[in-house]
């Protein structure tokens, strides 16, 4: 194809998204525009199933059956969504197993806030509450985006996740309206899962080299302080009523503007969980790895019974 | 006044569901595949939710003020009932296959005969498992087949969990003062009337997917009577811990 | 050995009166354990009464290359719906 014709084809393609059509794994696409949305959906993908874990860490030790069941159902469907971000990112000509591979060896990226240890039960309520409440904020948007794929993923997502948050702020309430002991865990965890969760809706838009393209191709309806707003602004009276507080000295509403003001954001500490260096980066990279080859020969196995029984059924036919 | 054997056998029934469904959620993320994690998470969601289901029974019979919670986290190891082949740990993938296995043939009996039970509750809770136990049991089943039938290396792996887990496969069929009181009474199910169909079952099982059955004249026993193998405890330890630690609170 | 599970396209229908419809796909060994797969996966929230699971492989689709051939000569085919045809509004329901 000459450069013209490129040129031509990514005019035609362009002006689809912008009225709103969706792409089709078969269509046409830049090559730009693939790598973007491997990069993006299987991020998404690795994030749900590397989310797994913290929670995970707590499924034995849920302090009551209703609790437990809600984390194991919970947990259960950050795999279901890790599944179906997996199948729509293999519409765009890349298999699972390559993308484990991207991720087992550190190449690709997930959420830094999955790097942060679950040290108490509160940990539960304030990741259902916060890190929900901020993935929802993100992926929200994300059931109009323009990969068909993507979208009809998101959706499912979406609709599942709706328990996700209602969960974790159930737990939170549990605590606040409990003993001073277990509000105090509320708070601590608070105090420790605020700033990772404003820093999951990623950096400032000064430093954030995707967006622009990105919201051409509705891969983001809204900038990460936008998003960041939006979660301060719908977050904060949710913490008055658990009767806890953020841990922000600088957290003021201004009338002016109709929004919190509120403090700096550590972005060293940001830049040090995503370049590998937080509290549990390894650990969690070692669980994955590990299960996964632990997994081999199980899966080995049921491939090699599977064609066994091909044969013998080819040759019954025979 | 309470029928205490009546609540004794409940507990006998619901510990094997709760012991089980905790073993399971100890591995939800470190499956071998996304779908075995996923397929894993449903059996376990459904022993526990079973277990409430006998609990909830249970505390209502109960003369004292206590409720599932109490009985699933605040007692002794000594007071849980549950055979030693639920609490055996997830040394590999396929032990955790061969435990799920050689628990479903008889949990699958087990239930197809309480649903018969006079005592209504029982009875109701009995035909609401079998369709999930029924679904383990093909799950348990069908992975038994693919690693036995698999490669050599599988198969192997697969032999060692099945006679590992063997010597545990008899204490099901023990009968305990509470089991036969609740036989007499119409409400209890008579084990040893399962175990010839429970073994022949499972032999073919293991015969088509071309395990060798073990020949064993020693079986192990002691959970239904609460005591326990050196596991329980740090399975416990992780259980209670919550309740343990901040005692009296609600969650 | 290095084989991938393969893929598999994942179609259920939610209730007896409708048809089944492409829910998603996943990973499985084989037709059974895609089965089993594709229950846990996708109707873990009561969504289904059946399920068809299909190896992707075997899917032949259209090439949207071929858009042009393929459908826009049925879009001038009026005739081929109701409204093609002038009826008085005095006839109903037909």
């Amino acid at each position: 194809m000459s450069e013209k014709e490129v040129k031509n084809l990514e005019a035609i393609f362009e002006a689809r998204i912008a009225r709103d059509e969706k792409i089709e794994p078969k269509d046409w696409m830049p090559e730009k525009y693939r790598k973007t949305h491997i990069r993006q959906i299987s991020q998404h993908a690795h994030s749900e199933i590397i989310g797994m874990l913290p929670e995970g860490n707590w499924i034995t030790r849920a302090p009551s059956l209703r609790r437990k069941a809600a984390l194991l159902a919970k947990v259960q469907d950050e795999a279901g969504h890790g599944l179906y971000l997996y199948s729509a990112c293999e519409t765009l000509g890349v298999s699972r197993d390559e993308l484990y591979e991207q991720l087992h060896t550190g190449k690709a990226k997930y959420s830094s806030i999955f790097n942060y240890p679950t040290i108490t039960w509160a940990d539960m309520g304030a990741i259902g509450w916060l890190v929900d409440g901020a993935a929802i904020i993100n992926q929200v948007p994300l059931c109009n985006t323009s990969y068909g794929p993507y979208a009809r993923a998101m959706v499912r997502v979406c609709k599942e996740e709706s328990f996700h948050q209602r969960q974790g702020y159930e737990i939170m309430l549990t605590l606040c309206n409990g003993t001073p002991e277990q509000k105090e865990m509320a708070q601590d965890a608070l105090n420790r899962w605020w700033w990772p969760s404003l820093m999951m809706l990623g950096p400032t838009d000064a430093e954030s080299v995707h967006t622009e393209q990105s919201m051409k191709w509705k891969l983001k309806r809204k900038t990460n302080d936008e998003l960041r707003q939006q979660f301060i602004d719908q977050t904060v009276p949710q913490a008055d009523i658990l009767g806890i507080t953020v841990p922000d000295p600088d957290l003021k509403w201004n009338e002016e503007t109709g929004h919190y003001d509120f403090g700096e954001i550590d972005w060293d500490e940001f830049w040090q969980v995503v370049k590998g260096h937080g509290p549990c980066n390894k650990e969690r990279m070692n669980a994955r790895v590990g299960a996964w080859e632990r997994g081999t020969w199980v899966r080995d196995a049921a491939m090699a019974y599977a064609e066994k029984q091909e044969k013998k059924k080819v040759s019954k036919a025979s | 006044m309470v029928n205490q054997n009546l609540y004794n056998y409940i507990l006998g029934i619901g510990d094997n569901s709760l012991i089980l469904g905790q073993r399971l959620g100890e591995l939800c993320g470190h499956g071998p595949s996304l779908e075995t994690d996923i397929a894993g998470t449903n059996i376990s969601l459904d022993l526990i939710g079973q277990t409430r289901s006998y609990y909830q029974y249970a505390a209502k019979l109960s003369e004292k003020e206590i409720t599932e919670d109490d009985i699933a986290f605040l007692r002794s190891e000594r007071e849980y009932r549950n055979t030693l082949l639920v609490e055996q740990p997830n040394t590999h993938f396929g032990f955790v296959i061969a435990r799920q296995y050689l628990f479903d043939v008889f949990h699958l009996l087990l239930l197809q005969e309480l649903q018969h039970s006079k005592d209504d509750t029982l009875a109701a809770i009995a035909k609401k498992g079998i369709k999930e136990v029924s679904y383990h049991k093909r799950f348990s089943g069908d992975w038994i087949k693919r690693l036995g039938d698999g490669t050599e290396e599988s198969n192997e792996k697969m032999q060692e969990a099945i006679d590992g887990l063997w010597r545990y496969t008899d204490e099901l069929f023990e009968m305990t003062d509470a089991d036969k009181e609740m036989v007499t009474e119409g409400i209890g199910v008579d084990l040893s009337k399962l175990k010839e169909t429970y073994y022949q079952e499972v032999t073919e099982l293991l015969t088509e997917a071309t395990l060798q059955v073990p020949e064993r004249k020693y079986f192990n026993y002691g959970g239904k009577k609460g005591v326990h193998t050196e596991h329980m405890g740090y399975l416990l330890a992780d259980l209670q811990y919550m309740q343990r630690t901040y005692p009296n609170m609600q969650w | 050995m290095k084989k991938n599970w393969p893929l598999w396209e994942v179609f259920v229908r939610s209730k007896n009166g409708l048809e089944h419809r492409h829910f998603g796909s996943l990973h499985a060994a084989d037709a059974e354990m895609a089965l089993e797969n594709a229950r846990d996966v996708y109707t873990r929230r009561n969504e289904g009464v059946s399920i068809w699971v299909v190896e992707s492989k075997h899917i032949t689709a259209s090439n949207p290359e071929n858009n042009g051939e393929m459908f826009e000569p049925a879009q001038d085919k009026i005739y081929r719906h109701p409204t093609f045809y002038n009826l008085p509004d005095e006839l109903k329901h037909m």
